[in-house]
């Protein structure tokens, strides 16, 4: 993301009957629009057009294991807060080809596959999916090996994140300090206030976007009306993740009995994992043709919930549900700080409402932190 | 774990040989096979198919590099005949619901076989058939199982090409739910209380119907499953709860939800068991 | 100094091809393969330091981590000892002369060999063969006035497990250099010690202040072991581990060899006791 190098005027207000306005302005920059749409009774990313292509009239409603979609008046464009999908997938791919590989002779010869990518442009990434990707970005970007892959997806993402107005059941970001509001890693953010749109610049691209659009200058009320609604939204957080103790007391927690509970809940099907925006076990899979002349080398997202996953030579380190849950769980909230210095839970509360049996970490963590039992 | 043999061991010279067997079965899983259009000629190059009496007239006594067998033991001439290819065959794979579980036909080891003799033929005595349905491994040694009704062809292609190449073929285990979300679909338990089978189903098919907005009714069988036991996956007692329990399956639904396609597999039927006598409020 | 990740290629998952120009059956299922990068130019800048490992890949079939078990110093050619436990090692063991596999590598981090330069080095491994130690062990005797003692004790459950008897046969002919063997399921062809490798402690002198611990082989084994040799006054410090996780990636991203904290892949395969002495033979972890 490109730092803003020429600073120009704050906040703007974009009036709501001239959202259309950003839209076309990013479409005329030769980005692929795409946010949240309506499908099978949820909503995914997908092409935006037109406003109307926003779930306008709807609204989520998310408990664990439970998400439904309900009629809404408010005629707001992002009163949905989120679907099963976060950002992830459009850096971390969840089917990756990495190289072709060719025989020739006795020997073969691998070309790299590196993807090639439009400009996309993502409309209403929310806080918690920033901080997702920015957890992502320092796995795959920030370590010894960048990863070209991830790159080449990630630099053609322009980010228009949307600061949450409302608070699911299952959100918790307040108490990872990852919203509603965000906080960095954006070109465009966004506040929805009741005739106006509230656009900010957190990057030079961003900032040059801005000079596309027909903003007015934002005075002090839409700002407290903007800062109002969003610590609201963190004040009506129900769900909250205690994580002063961590990483030590969750080390130390090995041996609970709670693991065994949680257990007999949990079906080791990999939910939470494909849907958390910062999980990034992979497997790497070889597709050869018929005739073993070519062979494609594609990298696929994993879980540690597989089989597979804990195996070394003829055995599973990892073979009941108790240690794939615990694995999971104790690698999330406690050795990703040993790891990358942050949590690997972001608040985005995806794995309690698409967890199939409705298991919630905020509950089971405080349960397993518990030495009275 | 127990060697498994490679077809390129088996033959010095020649394309390897290939068998494919019909028991009880709808023949699905054959077409399968010859659904394979794009790769049937490199595959009928790469392979001598010297039996395969669906598809063609050629039918060689063997013995056989790769024996395909599709369907379950339902006959005692059946059970004599599955005894014969497995000694002609150096690698036996099972393809399908029917010789991989005992397919759906196994539904008749719940039920009472003379009576429905009695109720479709009007001699019923010509119909010599045993009183289960069972899988090919209740009676021979099977080297590969492909599960599925019917079977993913490109999981079959891909299995034949590892045993052309002499590699030891790999078959996932895991749940359906991970190709689901990959793909990108909607959960359609959780967005729309259907009772989907997905999270204790082995992966394979694609996942197919959640794609189409259906409950996977786990006809690629149970995922992972052997070894099963409590704390092992498939935690199918968790997922029949929450069937219960939130989704408001009676118990009479549970057992039918588990009861189907791959109801003999053990996972599946140990939790049909567990819900026969159950009540509504338990 | 331990040695540092290599520096980074433009994509880490490029494949360099490599011939197979030797190939000796050490026993039943294990080979040592020898392997030259077909590519001169790659050839001539492939460095490694003992006990990191390389990423293998047999077409089609996939990729495995295996230990290079040559000598640094002479880097045209990368020795593997593989056993053919899984698919894709089952498929190298069925290559011979002239066939090609991939390299990626070399990954993860190795022996301290050279801090041990000057030091009294006791080497415990445990189980069936223990090919990274091979590597460091030859890598001394091949240098082995710079070293003081060595030490080198080997447990096996029984006398079928001992893979490398002429090894150790040759090993125990250096100077200053004693090799203790154990079995604890022995039987009437076994004339060594009788019991757990942690019991050959009692007949080997160590001097805590100057010694370095090598060790390979079961979690138990050298969660057992450290345990001895820390009472014997060994500092925590001079005791490292290679361990086992599966790798796939070998750069730290894919998640699969975590133990605790740490990406063996890229922060071991060879740690220091202390770091993961909390993880050691835990299960699930």
């Amino acid at each position: 993301m490109t730092p803003i190098e020429r600073p120009s005027a704050g906040p703007g207000l974009l009036p709501k009957s001239s959202f259309q306005l950003l839209l076309d302005a990013l479409q005329s920059q030769g980005y692929r629009v795409m946010g949240q749409r309506l499908h099978d009774g949820a909503v995914k990313w997908d092409d935006i057009r037109q406003v109307s292509d926003l779930p306008v009239g709807w609204r989520d409603v998310q408990e664990p294991g439970r998400y439904r979609l309900e009629p809404s008046d408010s005629g707001r464009f992002f009163e949905v807060v989120n679907g099963p999908e976060s950002v992830k997938r459009f850096a971390f791919a969840p089917r990756e080809p990495l190289l072709m590989i060719e025989r020739s002779h006795k020997s073969f010869r691998a070309t790299p596959t590196l993807p090639q990518v439009e400009k996309t442009a993502l409309l209403g990434v929310r806080a918690c999916d920033l901080a997702g990707l920015a957890v992502q970005d320092q796995i795959f970007l920030h370590d010894a090996y960048p990863d070209p892959y991830y790159q080449a997806r990630r630099e053609n993402l322009f980010l228009v994140a949307v600061n949450c107005a409302r608070a699911l059941s299952t959100c918790f970001c307040a108490s990872m300090n990852t919203g509603p509001k965000a906080q960095a890693g954006f070109d465009l953010a966004l506040t929805e206030l009741e005739d106006a749109v509230l656009v900010e610049a957190g990057s030079q691209t961003g900032q040059d976007l801005m000079q596309r659009l027909p903003l007015s200058p934002a005075s002090d009320r839409p700002l407290a009306e903007a800062e109002a609604q969003m610590e609201a939204c963190a004040k009506s957080q129900t769900r909250r993740l205690e994580t002063a103790q961590l990483p030590q007391a969750l080390y130390d927690a090995h041996e609970h009995p709670r693991w065994d509970q949680v257990a007999a809940r949990c079906l080791a099907c990999g939910n939470c994992t494909m849907v958390c925006p910062t999980c990034f076990c992979h497997t790497v899979e070889d597709a050869p043709d018929v005739t073993l002349q070519r062979t494609e080398q594609a990298r696929v997202w994993d879980s540690c919930f597989t089989q597979e996953h804990g195996y070394i030579h003829g055995k599973n380190i990892r073979p009941a549900i108790k240690d794939r849950y615990r694995m999971w769980l104790t690698h999330k909230l406690a050795s990703w700080v040993d790891q990358f210095g942050t949590s690997g839970c972001v608040g985005c509360g995806r794995c309690v409402t698409w967890c199939p049996v409705g298991i919630d970490l905020t509950e089971e963590l405080p349960a397993l932190l518990d030495k009275e039992r | 774990m127990r060697q498994r043999p490679s077809a390129k061991k088996t033959k010095a010279v020649g394309r390897p040989t290939l068998g494919v067997f019909k028991f009880a079965s709808c023949d699905g899983c054959q077409l399968s096979v010859l659904n394979l259009e794009d790769e049937l000629v490199a595959l009928g190059q790469a392979l001598n198919i010297v039996y395969f009496p669906e598809a063609s007239s050629a039918m060689q006594d063997g013995p056989y590099d790769i024996v395909l067998v599709e369907g379950s033991i339902t006959t005692p001439e059946d059970a004599r005949r599955i005894r014969a290819v497995r000694e002609r065959a150096a690698v036996l794979i099972t393809i399908g619901a029917c010789a991989t579980a005992g397919g759906i036909q196994a539904l008749r080891n719940w039920a009472d076989v003379e009576a429905f003799k009695r109720a479709v033929y009007p001699s019923p005595h010509y119909i010599d058939s045993l009183t289960t349905s069972t899988p090919i491994s209740e009676h021979v040694r099977v080297d590969y199982e492909l599960w599925g009704c019917p079977i993913d062809k490109a999981q079959l292609l891909r299995v034949l090409v590892d045993l052309l190449a002499g590699v030891q073929p790999r078959l996932p285990t895991q749940s359906v739910c991970l190709e689901c979300k990959r793909q990108g679909h909607v959960c359609v338990m959780v967005a729309r209380g259907m009772p989907c089978l997905g999270p204790v189903t082995r992966t394979g098919c694609g996942a197919i119907c959640p794609s189409m907005g259906r409950d996977c009714y786990g006809c690629f069988g149970p995922a992972e499953g052997v070894p099963a036991g409590p704390g092992l996956p498939p935690n199918t007692t968790s997922l029949a709860t929450r069937f219960h329990r939130d989704l408001h399956l009676i118990p009479a639904e549970v057992v039918r939800r588990f009861r189907g396609i791959n109801g003999s597999a053990k996972p599946f039927k140990d939790e049909s068991h567990a819900w026969e006598h159950k009540g509504c409020d338990e | 100094m331990r040695p540092a990740p290599a520096a980074p290629s433009p994509n880490p998952y490029d494949l360099h091809a490599a011939t197979i120009v030797e190939k000796v059956r050490v026993t039943e299922d294990i080979d040592t393969v020898r392997l030259q990068l077909v590519d001169p130019a790659v050839r001539r800048s492939f460095r490694f330091q003992a006990g990191q490992f390389n990423m293998l890949y047999v077409f089609g079939v996939g990729e495995v981590a295996i230990s290079i078990v040559s000598d640094p110093d002479e880097p045209q050619v990368l020795d593997h000892t593989i056993r053919a436990v899984g698919r894709v090692t089952k498929a190298i063991r069925g290559m011979g002369l002239g066939d090609t596999l991939g390299v990626r590598g070399p990954f993860g981090r190795g022996w301290p060999l050279h801090d041990a330069r000057g030091k009294d080095v006791v080497v415990v491994t445990g189980g069936l063969g223990c090919a990274p130690v091979v590597g460091a062990i030859d890598y001394m005797f091949r240098r082995r006035e710079a070293y003081g003692a060595v030490t080198i004790l080997h447990g096996i459950k029984t006398p079928r497990d001992l893979l490398y008897r002429e090894r150790f046969e040759a090993w125990r002919r250096h100077a200053d250099t004693t090799v203790l063997l154990t079995s604890d399921q022995p039987d009437k062809t076994w004339h060594d010690h009788v019991g757990v490798v942690t019991e050959l402690f009692e007949q080997v002198a160590i001097d805590p202040a100057r010694t370095v611990v090598l060790m390979c082989g079961p979690e138990i084994m050298m969660r057992l072991g450290a345990s001895v040799l820390m009472q014997r006054g060994v500092p925590a410090t001079a005791l490292y581990l290679s361990l086992e996780r599966h790798m796939e990636c070998g750069i730290g991203l894919c998640g699969h060899c975590q133990m605790g904290p740490y990406f063996l892949c890229k922060d071991g395969p060879v740690m220091r006791y202390e770091q993961v002495a909390p993880f050691l033979g835990r299960p699930g972890v």
